[in-house]
């Protein structure tokens, strides 16, 4: 048997359970637990597509180095679910641990070797105290729960602050879970070797940070914006971002003295309507968005050339998860990058933003109705499953504020009778975002149709060839204005002078940050860029102008951030080296840098190792 | 038609209404349809309504999907903004619209193939949730733009230009717009301008969801002999139930009907909208009686025609959502951002 693993404030705990037993409220308390004791955590949901019955996973990495992205394999598996059994053992790592319930005995084949067994008998500890099979259910978690703090060094007051925060309100049901608590870890701390060699350690290296999901946090960025009209459809793993943020506007959004809300939220019939709402409010002058996923962007493809050709500024917060088709609905992937990019018939290109976590789910939230505004066309927020369902640490929200709406161009009654001649699609300014009006502000000036169809300047339909030329030539150079407009992409320059580089986005970032440490320990340099909207900046030429090659690392099978840089910055394919990661889990730091590594050109490398790709 | 481009001019005696507009003023540019289209004589009906009622042009959105029917908002109130959407979207892009501001007025123009084929879920979806709007679907049974198919509201054994009988049952938007929960329903025919206008307006001043279904002869594809969308067919088979008269509390209309002949129902804005009954066992303000005689009537090969249902207490989404009484589109950051303190509580929460 290898040794035992040893490590403090430093490993993997998998928790595998079956959905719908009240393990997810007791998987939380562990990872806010180990936040109160100041050291930082990155937790994922690994759920189904299923309300009860079927397997689903919590992953905590407990990283004092702050760590965010998954790093993969597993040091400690709480293994309660026997439908997983054998490849949840199978999942951890040589000289780990296993935890498992050893009310039933378990065939000696069940077990590996090379790891330590920890048998606790959950069943017996709570048949024996409760009567209540509910009971007997929801109390095995708060039990395993006090097991595993004696045996991980998890201070057990921290935990008790985490229960006592989560039943604020319902305090009565604290003392008895209290108690279960307290359950598990005597039986522990008698019957166990307590630590085990993966231990936690007070330490101060979480700050001010929160703990909170992409999707509540672009919810919320979605009210600082000024959003007043949400219309959205039901779809994994969106839902929560519209739920956020009528429960938000309920907290933050109703007119102190009446009550009225200063917002309107419709579930609508499918994602065709909601769109289609979200295009006529924001016609209409008020800030709309809509939240979806995959699915939902392929029905609004048709609505979605319109808005762009009729040039009306909308949001869409897409929420990715695996397709094609229904493909895994419950999984992580970024994969409708071209899909949004491209969306609808005719010759189109829209405006995405790519963050990285919550945080910037919350400012790139709030900045999107101001991009709409000023850009008149659809803006994407791109988040992902493992952003949007996750809770990730990050820096607490922040807002300037002397901070205005940027409305764009739009003109008043006042601006209207001192125009000379308004034509809805002039470009007067050159930079290609006509002026345009709301319905309902001038007896005689600005009034114009709106359509799909082709028209001229002064927005008459028209079937001739010069005015819709002059038409998509005008959009091209407005898309060109959105490069200056758009978020810039960051870049991290290598240690030493490094002759590759690669490029990331989106959720793969946080993986991508631990991964270029590993590597540079390795001898491996890498410039990095982290690519924040499309279109590109001038940067993203620039860096991939100045490196031999440049490795761009995604979650989807086909490199579709490559494909638009090929495509849109004309590079030449064999420069872009693409690093894929599309199983449906998030990617790893060791994942990237195994990948890497076995096809970088640092010098520090040794050459012979490329003969085994 | 002709693209040439209308005289603003008219004769200074043309009679103004209350906001001192004649009824050149609600005017549109010139119709590109078929001489003879039933669909413009919809619009001059919806301009002579809206010119009655003294409605500021632009305070009206005209909004409407793809076909025949919808390219008419061209044609009528071009002081208002308009929008030409997508192929059986009117409906959401209108909610949206009235969501953003509820104090303008919105018409939505339709057609039988943009709300009973492709658009019918969100025709219905829009009158389910009481937007409140008025929704003109210009019937005419057939797909003119794209020349002569039937449509879903073409009845079983309609005969098609080309000879094909159509073996599909149709689909009665009125019908469906009463079991949907709309708060006025109407049907009338585009021939029939003493008719049609007042229920345009009875429909504009109605605060919830209006639908009028209006029948609207195809001349270039549904107007032959077998056709049942056609002038002739429809004249025949008309059975008007009521007479609407409107009257506004600051102008009595003064007709004098036989007691017991009239029924007046006051809408939420005061005005009154005075029936002369036409049909024995109609009552306009029940929802299920009116469903019966629609059913009724057309098993006997009669199209009702007039107000078929009305609920003169209708309530619309604004009020279900219970939103602010004024515009959404006009809170500024005071109102929508809830500011840095906000902020901070929101991030010690997450703690």
């Amino acid at each position: 048997m290898p040794q035992p693993i040893t490590a403090t404030n430093d490993f993997v705990v998998k928790f595998a359970n079956v959905n719908g037993s009240g393990s997810a409220s007791a998987n939380g308390l562990f990872a806010k637990s180990i936040l109160r004791m100041g050291v930082p955590i990155a937790s994922r949901n690994i759920f189904p597509s299923n309300i009860q019955g079927l397997p689903t996973w919590f992953e905590v990495r407990v990283s004092e180095a702050g760590h965010m992205g998954r790093r993969g394999g597993v040091d400690m598996m709480v293994a309660m679910n026997p439908q997983t059994w054998d490849r949840d053992v199978a999942e951890i790592e040589p000289g780990g641990y296993l935890f498992y319930d050893s009310t039933r005995p378990m065939p000696k084949s069940k077990f590996r070797d090379d790891i330590t067994v920890i048998g606790c008998p959950l069943t017996e500890i709570t048949n024996a105290a409760y009567s209540d099979p509910r009971q007997r259910q929801l109390f095995k978690n708060i039990v395993y729960l006090g097991a595993l703090s004696a045996l991980l060094d998890l201070e057990v007051e921290a935990v008790q602050q985490s229960i006592a925060a989560q039943f604020k309100g319902k305090e009565k049901l604290v003392p008895a879970n209290y108690a279960a608590l307290e359950m598990g870890r005597n039986w522990a701390q008698a019957n166990l070797a307590c630590p085990i060699g993966l231990t936690l350690r007070r330490a101060d290296k979480v700050g001010d940070r929160i703990f909170v999901e992409g999707n509540a946090a672009a919810g919320l960025g979605a009210v600082y914006g000024g959003a007043t009209v949400c219309a959205w459809y039901p779809i994994t793993p969106s839902t929560s971002l519209a739920e956020a943020f009528e429960k938000y506007c309920t907290r933050l959004r109703k007119d102190p003295e009446t009550g009225a809300n200063r917002y309107a939220i419709v579930q609508a019939e499918d994602e065709l309507a909601s769109i289609g709402m979200v295009i006529g409010a924001a016609w209409n002058g008020a800030r709309a968005f809509t939240a979806t996923s995959g699915p939902g962007v392929s029905l609004m493809q048709e609505f979605l050339g319109l808005a762009y050709f009729a040039e009306i500024p909308a949001v869409l917060f897409d929420v990715q998860r695996a397709g094609p088709s229904t493909g895994m609905p419950t999984r992580t992937q970024q994969s409708d990058l071209l899909s949004a990019a491209y969306a609808s018939h005719g010759d189109t290109k829209h405006v995405l933003l790519l963050p990285q976590d919550p945080g910037e789910c919350f400012t790139f939230g709030a900045d999107a109705f101001d991009l709409a505004d000023r850009l008149q066309t659809p803006i994407f927020v791109m988040l992902d499953l493992d952003i949007g369902m996750n809770d990730w640490l990050c820096e607490p929200f922040a807002w300037d504020p002397n901070r205005r709406m940027d409305r764009g161009k739009v003109l008043d009654a006042a601006a209207l009778d001192e125009a000379k001649d308004f034509g809805r699609y002039l470009d007067v300014d050159g930079d290609g975002i006509p002026y345009r009006t709301w319905p309902g502000t001038h007896p005689e000036k600005g009034a114009f149709f709106t359509r799909g169809t082709s028209r001229d300047r002064q927005a008459r339909y028209t079937e001739e060839g010069a005015p819709y030329v002059d038409n998509m030539q005008r959009l091209l150079r407005k898309f060109d204005t959105a490069k200056s407009l758009v978020p810039r992409p960051v870049t991290t320059p290598a240690r030493e002078k490094a002759r590759d580089g690669v490029i990331y986005y989106g959720s793969s970032s946080a993986a991508m940050r631990e991964a270029l440490v590993a590597l540079e320990e390795q001898g491996v340099h890498l410039d990095a860029m982290r690519i924040r909207a499309f279109p590109f900046h001038q940067d993203v030429a620039d860096f991939i102008a100045a490196h031999e090659r440049v490795f761009v690392v995604e979650q989807n099978r086909d490199a579709q951030l490559r494909t638009l840089l090929v495509n849109e910055e004309e590079i030449d394919p064999a420069k872009l080296v693409p690093v894929l990661h599309y199983d449906g889990t998030p990617i790893t730091a060791r994942f990237i840098q195994a990948a890497i590594a076995d096809r970088a050109s640092s010098a520090n490398v040794l050459p012979f190792r490329k003969a085994t790709p | 038609m002709t693209f040439l481009p209308k005289p603003k001019l008219h004769h200074p005696k043309l009679p103004t209404n209350t906001v001192g507009l004649t009824r050149r003023d609600y005017e549109g540019a010139i119709s590109t349809l078929c001489a003879g289209c039933g669909h413009d004589s919809i619009s001059a009906a919806i301009i002579q309504a809206c010119f009655n009622l003294s409605l500021p042009p632009h305070r009206i959105a005209k909004l409407s999907g793809i076909g025949c029917s919808s390219k008419t908002p061209t044609y009528f109130l071009g002081a208002a903004h308009g929008f030409n959407s997508v192929h059986g979207r009117m409906p959401s892009v209108l909610t949206g619209a009235y969501l953003a501001n509820r104090d303008l007025v919105y018409l939505g123009v339709s057609g039988d193939g943009d709300s009973a084929s492709i658009g019918f879920g969100q025709f219905a979806h829009s009158i389910r949730r009481g937007v409140n709007m008025t929704y003109i679907v210009e019937n005419n049974g057939v797909y003119g733009l794209t020349k002569g198919q039937f449509s879903a509201t073409s009845d079983k054994g309609s005969v098609a230009k080309k000879g094909a009988v159509n073996t599909d049952q149709p689909i009665d938007l009125a019908a469906i717009a009463v079991q949907l929960g709309a708060t006025f329903v109407a049907r009338s025919f585009s021939g029939d301008k003493e008719q049609l206008v007042p229920l345009i307006e009875a429909a504009l001043l109605h605060e919830g969801a209006a639908f009028i279904d209006v029948l609207s002869p195809c001349v270039a594809f549904n107007n032959h002999p077998g056709s049942t969308k056609s002038y002739d067919y429809v004249r025949e088979h008309n059975e008007a139930l009521n007479k609407l008269d409107i009257m506004f509390n600051r102008q009595e209309i003064t007709v004098s009907y036989a007691p017991g002949e009239v029924t007046d129902v006051v809408q939420h804005d005061g005005s009154v909208l005075r029936l002369r009954k036409l049909h024995e066992g109609h009552d306009p303000t029940n929802r299920a009686s009116a469903m019966h005689h629609i059913m009724d009537r057309k098993a006997a090969g009669e199209i009702v025609t007039g107000l078929i249902y009305v609920d003169p207490e209708p309530s619309a989404l604004h009020e279900h959502l219970g939103t602010v009484t004024g515009p959404l589109n006009a809170l500024g950051d005071a109102e929508l951002c809830p500011g840095v303190d906000a902020l901070a509580k929101v991030n010690a929460s997450l703690r």
